[in-house]
């Protein structure tokens, strides 16, 4: 699904650039629940990023889904992101004056779906996260758990190949988070690739595979071994 | 364009945010509405200026006779000077081209009796040609005609305030009137926007008048318009030429200013043209400045408003926005509020200088109002700067790449 190789990514600052990402290898199959972890500055930001097609790279090739990503405008990059992406941010990126609906009915508005139809999904999918009681409060009336699942919402319901997370559970206490990885779990039990990305080791622990990065390159790349609960 | 959602998701930023709407749409309201205003004091202005000189026809010219103030060719100071019918034949025939319309004229104070009303007023004979060089306008019946003057018939056209006087609220058409003892039929009535005086003539034919009153071919005045297409220049020239050539006939020193008195109106419309141009340009001015601030305004909260929804903007692009779906968004938005603000600064403009207008007449200010096309004009120009304005950014805005904009707080 993912495949990364030699991956390379400096920032210019000032006249002097910021190695940030120095030649990284990663490969992420169909249906993987993965977590990136690092302190900051170790470019874990950087790598969804550019994972996510939010930004470019400067060396190296990142296939997705099959598809070399190398010079994309922004018009193809928005198609793909749309199609193939779905983004949950640490500040949730709601959008303020959108009802919950609407928020998770935006993405596919931009599929070119009609109204109806992506109001009906929209519901589907709150109603997945759990709150279907509160499609028609604005962001500012949720509570930060509440939001977060709704930003979960609206990057599923476009059936995207890989959920992108960008410290979840950064904002949230330890319940919600909780709450937060269980969908994201759940999502994953259902065949879709999960890419998380956190500095917190409990949250980690809760995926199949940890990669973890210190300095812009791989450290280590390991399976965890849960226990099985019966 | 005519895509409903895509209107929906713009009706929707729109309502949501107030604060920016209202603050975008007051700017534009608020140009338009001075612009109004400005404009159409400026025209009210103009309106007064053009009135005072509204009385007659700009092309006029009045040849008076009096008395010789000198001697020449022998002949004493002091003499009158007469005109007669044979002045009116010269001057015809030696500027045929120069010459529009033409008539003699003779004046006198008469008491007009209709039933039992009667008052004084000034009589005139005079041509059918008169009506143009007095811009009377035929407001019921007709003016003399040609076959008055041969058969010189006893008719008169009176005007508005005579039939008003002596008529009260009847018609005066195919009525009798009584001059000094002799019954003139009422042929028309009409008015005269050179103001009350000239709605208190009364007119009748030349040679009826003349055979009346005047023996052996005399008469008082002569007026004429000259050719429209001369310009100011020619026709004072025209008029300068026609004074030598009566002086001439009469026997009257060229440089004798009391014996023939020629009253040329190309004169006065030489400076009311350069006063109205001055006034044009200031007008224009006012108008241009208005509509600049306008820009300017438009421009920088254009600018705010872009800058503002950055993160949103990025939000957008990360869930699947292309560049031209986020520039589109803004200059639809930008345009319809443009739009609809700049047609409530209008209307409301309107409203007002219809309101106040009439009250503004002892500050010279006669009927301010705007041709619908100006403030139309005015209302896409600044519809076009906003769009222009908002593009920019807009652009930049669609081309930040979505994480900065989603780190932008």
């Amino acid at each position: 699904m993912i495949k990364i190789e030699n991956l390379e990514k400096s920032y210019p600052i000032g006249k002097d650039s910021l190695h940030v990402l120095k030649g990284l290898n990663l490969h992420i199959k169909e249906g993987e629940f993965v977590a990136i972890m690092g302190s900051s500055g170790s470019g874990k930001s950087t790598l969804l990023n550019i994972v996510g097609l939010l930004d470019s790279y400067d060396s190296g090739t990142y296939y997705l889904n099959g598809q070399l990503i190398e010079n994309l405008d922004e018009k193809k990059a928005a198609v793909l992101r749309n199609k193939f992406l779905g983004f949950v941010f640490q500040s949730f990126n709601l959008i303020t004056y959108k009802t919950a609906v609407e928020n998770v009915a935006l993405p596919l508005y931009y599929q070119g779906m009609g109204r109806s139809e992506r109001q009906l999904l929209a519901m589907q999918y709150l109603e997945k996260v759990g709150l279907a009681d509160r499609a028609n409060h604005l962001p500012n009336e949720l509570s930060g758990g509440e939001k977060q699942r709704v930003a979960v919402a609206r990057a599923l319901a476009t059936r995207p190949k890989v959920v992108l997370a960008d410290e979840p559970t950064g904002a949230l206490d330890s319940t919600t988070s909780h709450s937060v990885m269980e969908l994201l779990k759940d999502i994953n039990r259902e065949g879709m690739t999960v890419f998380v990305i956190t500095h917190e080791e409990d949250i980690a622990a809760q995926t199949d595979r940890i990669v973890r990065l210190k300095d812009g390159i791989i450290i280590s790349d390991e399976k965890v071994n849960h226990k099985v609960n019966v | 364009m005519f895509d409903l959602d895509r209107w929906q998701e713009i009706f929707q930023a729109i309502g949501k945010n107030k604060l920016r709407t209202a603050l975008s749409g007051f700017t534009i309201a608020f140009a338009i509405l001075l612009f109004t205003l400005l404009f159409g004091v400026g025209n009210g202005l103009k309106h007064t200026f053009e009135k005072q000189f509204a009385g007659d026809s700009q092309y006029s010219i009045y040849i008076n006779a009096g008395q010789t103030t000198k001697p020449y060719k022998g002949l004493q100071s002091g003499r009158t000077i007469q005109f007669k019918n044979e002045d009116s034949k010269f001057i015809n025939e030696k500027f045929e081209y120069e010459i529009q319309y033409f008539s003699p004229n003779i004046q006198r104070s008469m008491q007009a009796i209709y039933k039992g009303e009667q008052n004084r007023y000034t009589v005139r004979g005079v041509y059918p040609d008169y009506q143009p060089l007095e811009s009377a306008v035929i407001q019921d019946g007709r003016f003399l005609s040609f076959l008055d003057i041969d058969k010189r018939a006893k008719v008169v056209a009176i005007g508005r305030l005579v039939e008003k006087d002596l008529f009260g609220s009847l018609s005066a058409v195919g009525k009798n009137i009584n001059l000094e003892g002799i019954s003139y039929k009422v042929v028309g009535v009409f008015n005269d926007p050179g103001g009350d005086n000239d709605e208190r003539f009364i007119y009748t034919p030349f040679t009826t008048f003349q055979g009346m009153y005047k023996p052996n071919d005399e008469l008082d005045y002569f007026g004429l318009t000259f050719n429209p297409k001369l310009n100011v220049d020619q026709a004072l020239k025209f008029s300068n030429l026609l004074t030598k050539m009566l002086k001439e006939k009469h026997n009257v020193d060229p440089r004798d200013q009391g014996a023939i008195r020629v009253r040329n109106y190309a004169e006065g419309t030489k400076n009311v043209q350069a006063f109205m141009m001055v006034l044009n340009i200031i007008i224009l001015f006012i108008g241009v400045g208005t509509l600049i601030a306008g820009i300017i305004g438009i421009s920088n909260i254009m600018v705010y408003i872009v800058k503002e929804r950055t993160k949103e903007l990025g939000i957008r692009k990360a869930l699947g926005a292309t560049p031209k779906s986020i520039v589109g968004m803004i200059m639809m938005e930008s345009i319809f509020v443009t739009a609809v603000a700049g047609y409530i600064g209008l209307l409301s403009g309107v409203f007002i200088l219809k309101a106040i207008g009439g009250n503004l007449e002892k500050y010279f200010i006669i009927n301010p109002s705007v041709e619908t096309y100006v403030v139309v004009g005015a209302t896409i120009v600044l519809i076009i700067a906003g769009t222009i304005a908002g593009y920019i950014p807009a652009k930049r805005a669609a081309s930040i790449k979505p994480i900065v904009a989603l780190n932008d707080e």
